[in-house]
């Protein structure tokens, strides 16, 4: 029986806990300084807004983790001894492992801005943080404005926090348009259409030159690279994350930005393990980058990696990317991979389909010689994670996807369809006469 | 628009307050006839009882029911317990004391409110109706562009148990002691609504009709809150207009278009066991002695639950039931949304659950079954017990408290659906069809769940919806009323309702959709 000690509570730590539970009667150990029990970080906001409290976040009851003999330690790991397999806790307390799995998740991105340790400035990361935006922004009596600066998923959930409170936000945005390094032109846009019915500030193509303090060294005002002075009680600073590893410097881990690993999630020291937020592949895995930073695949880390310290060695093998996230009321979903304008190849081509109306649009990408499908982004339109995943295994062309696109529907019941529209613009734009299949449970469930 | 709420809610508190003060105010005068009346209508052989009247309450003026009801019901204490013990027994009168003051009060009304029904109607039902509408529809600018929205539900004190909540929560159920316990207070109500129901069923107004149209009227209100709340998602709107629709024609008109042409009063939705007194032997009486369509109710009843409902449950889950149909759910969904995301989510409250709503079931059946054979056998004691007594057990603790005071009052405090999860005994029945013979199931999205919640905390059945979507499963509980807000709030689109084939329905999962295929058959092959 071995102990496995693992340094971090997130969804990557847990579920790995969960998994070595399952397999095997080994000892475990879950540290964190963070909170007593895991919560869900992706629900951070629904409890500022309202939506949720505190507990609502926490996926298990408290009573689990004893039931299932998962110690957990409330305590901040400051040193990491693989030679004596020993941690050290800032108490001063020590715990021996026979593994270690860090698995310490990230924190907000600071770019040595002035000013960016003023008080009211601050990242949107952990429970403390929330915490903090609930004693710097309650209300919009004491927080006239808020400026939000960095424009990823993070940045627009902060900013949608924030409006919930009726607290006017201005939003910087570094790109000439909302996250178009990760979304193509007509997706991008329309979401700035959207943030800006929100009553957002957005300002995009502008960079965070400096937060002003006022005389208590509170933040005041930030100044903008285009000369914009905007007065604010609270600053956001949204602007990506970085791996949380400080703590190991003096560990002989390597490390890069991340904990470096190799595809068994194995460290450079012996026993020792990295997943979640905080690994970095030496090389990204297929079209995925070295540091992946969400919670799909810190679960699926957690998962692979059990197998492993149960005997079963398994690399960590990633099937196709998906992803989602919300802006503001609209839903987006991915399946395999869609890149910009800014980093698709040459060979990847767009088809997109974008309601008259509504904030609903489709992007197809596909390969132009080949046709062959390679992903596919929603917004407002819920998709079947099993059909496209299915459909990117078989290498289906997109003339397959349209004709079957109806099996792929997720939306709830009574919803309007726009599969024939898609269809129609598809076959309009290629000259093609594709037919729409009717949805078939055959086919969806051909799988299950 | 901010403005136009705030007078909306002082001119609804103004119609509240008016129908709370109600049931204390008012002038009854018992003048000779109204005696008389009585008792040729309750056919009173108990001179003592008449004696009563005539010296206590005849020609006299009373301010208030709560002068003259202990009048009435001690005065009939009385003159029974002097027949029992005379062993009069033909002079015993069964009519309950309140309820016969109920039925004196309601002929002896007189002064502004008896004399104004139609200007008292607007000063509680209209101003209510139009306060509440002016706080609902500026909404549609107020909540923004459509959308799930749910900010600050845990900031208020209506919605997160505070004070407000608990004001709710003792009105409504002082509103159900009133009606089930204490009748005769509610003779004021019945004046305002007789204008109603003589338009309807040719009759005055009593307070089981008073009950069903503030329910409509509720219900239609609240039902106008729910179409702009959710009006990004159609299931919603649709679903939230079929158990309107049940609700007024076939719960509200029907029945009392029926009471009109002479035929039995009968909710043609409301299904056995939930309607729990429909083999009771005065109503098989009265269904046998109406003729034809007395035959077709009894059979309908029958079909209705024997065939109708399972079958609908397989094809659709048991929500085609109990969140487009029945009465409860319905006003479960209107009034009671702004309180789902107070049920219990705990694993306890759910093995409490399951004892409860299955005890029940078994409490009606049995308790059906003694009245089947005693209605047959004619005999009123079934193993040395009282069918009689069975049958007043259950009328009160569960068809009064169980599903009245406690399944509606406790609302701002349990949540919307207490009667349908723990308590009705059709819920349980649907729940084992829905568990292991249905099509209907929530389809849960891949490996897409971020475990955040929010499906969870809004399910108001309390059914711990993440636990299933985070490990990539379906959803597939008895008591899921399949009223689909788990599947609006998910930010991800995880949840879907949806009817199809049986196999592959309950798919348990270790390892998500999305990681190594090796790895996921390895781990998910059971
Ligand atoms: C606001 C927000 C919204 C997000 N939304 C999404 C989303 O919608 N979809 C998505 O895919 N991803 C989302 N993410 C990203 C996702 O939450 C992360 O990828 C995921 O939580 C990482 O999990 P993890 O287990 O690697 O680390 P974490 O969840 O960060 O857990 C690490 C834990 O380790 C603790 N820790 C760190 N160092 C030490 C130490 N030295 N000693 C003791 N404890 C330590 C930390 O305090 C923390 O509790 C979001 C992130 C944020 C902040
Ligand atoms: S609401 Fe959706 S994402 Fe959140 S826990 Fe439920 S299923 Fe998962």
């Amino acid at each position: 029986m071995n102990h496995i000690v693992i340094i971090g509570n997130g969804i990557s730590g847990v579920t790995l806990a969960r998994h070595v539970r399952k397999l095997s009667n080994n000892r475990i150990t879950i540290i964190s300084a963070e909170s007593d029990y895991f919560f869900s970080r992706t629900a951070l906001m629904y409890v500022y807004m309202g939506h949720m409290k505190f507990e609502h976040t926490q996926p298990y009851e408290n009573w689990f983790w004893k039931k299932n003999k998962i110690d957990l330690v409330n305590g901040f790991v400051e040193k990491v001894a693989p030679d004596s397999k020993k941690l050290t806790l800032k108490d001063g307390s020590t715990i021996t492992y026979d593994k270690l799995v860090i698995a310490t998740g990230s924190k907000p991105n600071k770019f040595g801005w002035p000013g960016q340790d003023l008080k009211g400035v601050q990242g949107l990361y952990s429970k403390q943080d929330l915490e903090l935006l609930e004693k710097n922004a309650p209300n919009n009596a004491i927080c006239n404005r808020a400026v939000i600066v960095g424009g990823g998923l993070i940045g627009i959930e902060m900013a949608e926090m924030l409006r919930s409170r009726k607290i006017p936000v201005t939003f910087l945005v570094r790109e000439k348009s909302f996250w178009n390094g990760v979304l193509t032109e007509g997706e991008s846009t329309m979401i700035n259409e959207h943030i800006l019915e929100h009553h957002i500030d957005l300002r995009l193509d502008t960079n965070l030159e400096e937060i002003i303090s006022d005389e208590n060294g509170r933040a005041r005002a930030v100044v903008t690279d285009k000369g914009d002075i905007i007065e604010c009680n609270v600053v956001g600073l949204t602007a990506g994350v970085t791996p949380n590893i400080d703590f190991l410097k003096e560990s002989c881990i390597e490390l890069g930005r991340g904990v470096k690993v190799n595809r068994f999630l194995e460290t450079s020291a012996k026993d020792v393990y990295a997943i979640g937020d905080c690994a970095e592949q030496h090389e990204g895995i297929g079209s995925r980058r070295p540091i992946e930073a969400v919670w799909y695949t810190g679960r699926m880390m957690g998962e692979a990696l059990a197998q492993t310290l149960c005997d079963n060695p398994r690399e960590y093998n990633p099937g196709h990317w998906f992803n989602s996230a919300k802006f503001l009321d609209v839903e987006y979903q991915t399946y395999g991979w869609v890149f910009s304008e800014r980093s698709k190849e040459d060979h990847e081509h767009h088809f997109h389909w974008r309601h008259p109306k509504e904030k609903i649009c489709i992007t197809i990408a596909y390969h132009k010689d080949t046709m062959k499908f390679l992903g596919i982004n929603t917004f407002g339109i819920r998709m079947r994670h099993e059909v496209f995943d299915q459909w990117l295994t078989e290498n289906k062309d997109v003339d397959h996807v349209m004709t079957y696109l109806k099996d792929a529907n997720f939306d709830p019941e009574f919803y309007k369809l726009y599969e024939a529209e898609i269809v129609n613009k598809y076959n309009a734009a290629f000259n093609k006469n594709i037919r729409l299949e009717k949805k078939s449970w055959k086919r969806i469930f051909s799988k299950a | 628009m901010k403005v136009l709420q705030n007078i909306g809610i002082v001119i609804f508190l103004v119609g509240l307050s008016t129908f709370a003060a109600l049931p204390l105010l008012g002038t009854f005068k018992v003048d000779k006839t109204i005696v008389q009346e009585i008792v040729s209508d309750n056919s009173i052989k108990s001179e003592l009882f008449i004696q009563d009247l005539e010296t206590k309450i005849q020609d006299k003026e009373f301010n208030g029911i709560q002068s003259l009801s202990p009048i009435i019901v001690s005065a009939l204490a009385n003159a029974n317990a002097t027949h029992r013990k005379n062993k009069e027994y033909k002079k015993v009168i069964y009519t309950k004391g309140r309820d016969m003051a109920g039925s004196i009060a309601k002929k002896s009304g007189v002064g502004f409110i008896a004399e104004n029904k139609g200007l008292m109607w607007f000063l509680t039902f209209g101003l209510g109706i139009i306060g509440a509408l002016l706080f609902i529809v500026p909404q549609v600018v107020l909540l923004g562009p459509k959308g799930i929205k749910n900010d600050g539900i845990y900031h208020q004190s209506s919605t997160n148990k505070g004070w407000i909540a608990w004001l709710v929560f003792i009105f409504l159920v002082s509103f159900y002691l009133v009606l089930y316990f204490r009748p005769e207070y509610a003779t004021n109500w019945t004046y305002l609504v007789d204008p109603i129901s003589e338009s309807l069923s040719g009759n005055p107004a009593g307070h089981w009709f008073v009950y069903g149209f503030m329910y409509c009227i509720v219900m239609s209100v609240m039902a106008v809150r729910m179409y702009i709340k959710y009006r990004n998602n159609i299931y919603q709107v649709v679903r939230t207009t079929s158990v309107l629709f049940f609700q007024i024609v076939f719960a509200f008109l029907i029945p009392e278009i029926m009471v009109r042409l002479q035929m039995p009063y009968y909710d043609f939705k409301n299904a056995f066991p939930l309607d729990y007194d429909f083999f009771f032997q005065w109503n098989l009486k009265t269904l046998l002695d109406s003729g034809g369509i007395g035959i077709f109710i009894l059979f309908w009843g029958i079909i209705l639950t024997l065939v109708i409902v399972p079958v609908m449950v397989y094809f659709f889950g048991k929500r085609w039931y109990c969140s487009w149909v029945c009465g409860c759910g319905g006003l479960a969904e209107t009034l009671g949304d702004p309180y789902r995301q107070h049920s219990d989510k705990s694993l306890f409250a759910w093995k409490v659950e399951r004892w409860l709503i299955h005890g029940v079931l078994l409490f009606a059946v049995v308790m059906t079954g003694m009245t089947l054979y005693s209605f047959f056998s004619e005999t009123g004691t079934v193993l040395g017990i009282k069918t009689q007594s069975v049958q007043n057990v259950y009328s009160l603790a569960v068809g009064s408290i169980f599903a009245g005071v406690i399944g509606t009052g406790f609302y701002p405090i349990f949540g919307n659906r207490v009667w349908c999860r723990f308590g009705c005994p059709l819920a349980a029945y649907l729940g084992f069809v829905q568990r292991f013979k249905s099509r209907f199931r929530i389809t849960t999205n891949g490996g897409q769940c971020i475990s955040c919640g929010n499906c969870s905390t809004y399910c108001e059945q309390g059914i711990d919806v993440r636990a299933y979507a985070q490990k990539g499963e379906n959803i597939v509980r008895s008591s899921c009323v399949g009223c689909g807000v788990c599947s609006a709030v998910c930010p991800r689109g995880v949840l879907k309702l949806e009817n199809g084939p049986e196999k592959g329905r309950i798919n348990s999962k270790d390892v998500l959709l999305g990681n190594d295929v090796n790895l996921m058959d390895l781990v998910n092959k059971k």
